[in-house]
């Protein structure tokens, strides 16, 4: 076990090594002068560039700059924002929090629905339940969730007037956010319709965000079930007269949520791209919309932070869900 | 007599040939039929689109903006689906629009599946010390995802649907490596393989005769599921103002354009993510259908 742990760990260095790289590279080839791009419309004196150059230490040799910055990294610095002139590291993680949030609420909602779907799928397996359901997880699964997200708004904050179309809470309101949560900040404020507020900004971000995964995930532990109803220890339950709704819930989705647990954990990185999308449409204050600000601003260093925060957090996920998968089946574990 | 005989005996053992049997299985999945009719149609649009649309896709009737759709109070014929904020006509829009989608799709698939299928292979055949390499890059590749990094690229080469496609296909393309790669390491061990080798087949013969054409039906799955990804990423980033520029009447882009009247013309929004979506969820329907008439283990026996 020890061994499969340590061999697991070491893959990550070299993988590790190489995402740095790459964000660091990157920018390397952007078009366009990092130095003029902080420079703005007012252009600049060639003593200053050469100045800002050598500060910058943009003057040095690649492979001294590389280890500059890998070294940095590890100590958790990488660099200021040439907008806001903060760490890149402090805005990553005062924004993270709106993102955790919002794909915690998709990953809740996509959970709530695909496993109950999936299950029912898969019990009535070719009957009317199974095809709709399908049918529907695999448009749910070849959405193109900016249009979803332009759609839930024509018709929810348009037509209806039931949602608002962008922001974390009205601007009502205002209180400390400890947490970064603001469901947790809104009740912890005390404010009267706070919490709704909230819950109301987060609705369609919610939905949008989760429909791609609910169809995987509905589609996944159909699969799952229908291998493990297959399985004789299932006829045994059934044979000793265990009630339907015992065998299925029971007996049988705790076996599928393997491969399932697997899919979610997996999902973290279709979780981000989404993330992406569906914060810049909503004006979601996440790293996803930070994200895209910053590319079209050409903000080098938040943009090679920002890839290389996000990469090593898929791939410290990826690594639990291997680890785990290794503790949970020893199969895996010989290779 | 024993001609007839023989004659007789082979007929009853003659295979079916292979695309006859593949079609056996493929025709029994009912959506996977009508997913290859519709994409048949988009293939269609895709080809011959400039004639066939009403207007120029282009061509805008300033007298005509916004015009809703006939069905609706001041629609009227001339615009089936009504016209955009230049009056550019919807419907016309929407059918030039299905070559750039399939474009996407075929050259994507291309790029990807071809690096992909040759790189897998060199890592199923290489020594352990250059598959390591491989798969780590690909590993690396696959812990950045997809859209970020297709965005990042983009923004380095510059927007444009070209470029999009480029950084499309390299995000895609460690999916074939890691799927071609398993197969041949399957394949490897089997007595077909080490017979040839024996028969004294060079490396270049096994990879790509010997080896490459049983390991190809997980890949081509694989196409259709990254030609449906394609089309989609390729439409976010158009839709982000990073791939198709204005005025291509690519569907992403013109949902971007179409965003600040949403609340005024719903057409101008529905029409080009019903493509898009329609678009895919025919190509997904046939990838289902692909997959079980492809992989032997769910075949009904």
């Amino acid at each position: 076990m020890l061994n499969y742990v340590l061999s697991r760990l070491l893959t990550f260095i070299p993988t590790f090594l190489g995402v740095t790289l790459i964000s660091f590279a990157f920018i390397r080839v952007l078009p366009g002068d990092p130095i003029m791009v902080m420079a703005g419309e007012r252009g600049m004196s060639d003593e200053r560039y050469a100045e800002l150059s050598a500060q910058l230490g943009y003057d040095r040799p690649m492979y001294a700059q590389f280890w500059e910055y890998l070294t940095g990294v590890l100590q958790g610095d990488l660099g200021n924002s040439f907008v806001t002139k903060r760490p890149v590291w402090d805005e990553f993680f005062s924004l993270f929090p709106a993102t955790l949030e919002l794909s915690l609420c998709a990953m809740i909602f996509a959970m709530a629905l695909g496993l109950p779907a999936g299950v029912i799928a898969a019990v009535n397996r070719g009957k009317f339940f199974d095809r709709a359901l399908m049918s529907t997880a695999l448009v749910g699964y070849s959405m193109p969730i900016f249009w979803w997200a332009l759609l839930l708004i024509i018709v929810f904050s348009g037509n209806l007037g039931w949602t608002p179309v962008s922001g974390r809470i009205d601007l009502l309101y205002y209180f400390p956010d400890p947490t970064g949560f603001m469901l947790i900040d809104s009740i912890a404020s005390g404010q009267k319709g706070a919490l709704v507020s909230a819950l109301r900004h987060l609705l369609l971000p919610t939905i949008v965000l989760g429909t791609i995964p609910l169809a995987v995930i509905a589609r996944q532990t159909r699969s799952a079930m229908l291998e493990v109803l297959g399985e004789d220890y299932i006829r045994t339950a059934r044979a000793k007269g265990m009630s339907p709704g015992r065998i299925n819930g029971i007996h049988a989705l705790r076996n599928a949520l393997i491969p399932v647990i697997t899919v979610i954990g997996l999902s973290v990185g279709t979780l981000l791209a989404g993330a992406i999308l569906t914060e810049t449409i909503f004006s979601w204050p996440g790293i996803g919309k930070w994200m895209v600000d910053s590319i079209f601003r050409r903000d080098y260093p938040v943009v090679q932070g920002g890839l290389l925060l996000i990469a090593v957090m898929v791939m410290v996920v990826n690594l639990t869900v291997d680890m785990l998968y290794g503790i949970i089946n020893p199969k895996i574990r010989k290779r | 007599m024993d001609d007839a005989l023989s004659t007789e005996a082979e007929m009853v053992h003659a295979r079916p040939g292979r695309l006859r049997e593949f079609w056996f299985y493929f025709r029994e999945n009912r959506g996977a039929v009508i997913g290859l009719w519709i994409f048949a149609a988009f293939a269609f649009l895709a080809l011959f689109g400039p004639w066939i649309a009403p207007h120029d896709a282009t061509a805008q009737f300033r007298a005509d903006t916004l015009v809703p759709p006939f069905w609706q109070e001041g629609g009227s014929w001339k615009y089936i689906l009504g016209t955009d904020p230049l009056g550019r006509d919807m419907l016309s829009r929407l059918i030039v629009g299905a070559r750039y989608s399939f474009f996407v799709g075929v050259v994507v698939v291309s790029i990807a599946a071809s690096g992909g299928i040759l790189i897998g292979l060199i890592a199923g055949f290489a020594p352990q010390w250059l598959d390591s390499i491989i798969m780590r890059i690909m590993d690396i590749i696959l812990a950045f995802p997809s859209l970020l990094l297709a965005l990042v690229l983009v923004a380095i080469l510059g927007p444009s649907l070209t470029n999009a496609m480029i950084a499309i296909a390299i995000v895609l393309q460690p999916h074939y490596v890691r799927l071609t790669r398993a197969s041949v390491l399957s394949e490897k061990q089997k007595d077909y393989v080490t017979s040839a080798r024996v028969v004294g087949a060079g490396y270049l013969r096994l990879m790509f005769i010997t080896v490459l054409p049983n390991c190809l039906a997980p890949i081509i799955v694989q196409g259709a599921l990254s030609f449906s990804t394609a089309i989609l990423d390729a439409a976010a980033l158009g839709f982000l103002g990073m791939g198709a520029q204005p005025p291509t009447p690519e569907w992403g882009t013109m949902l971007a354009e179409a965003r600040e009247f949403i609340l005024r013309a719903w057409w101008v929004v529905t029409f080009p993510g019903i493509a898009i979506l329609v678009t895919v969820l025919a190509i997904n329907l046939m990838g289902d259908g692909l997959r079980d008439a492809l992989d032997p283990k769910l075949k009904r026996s």
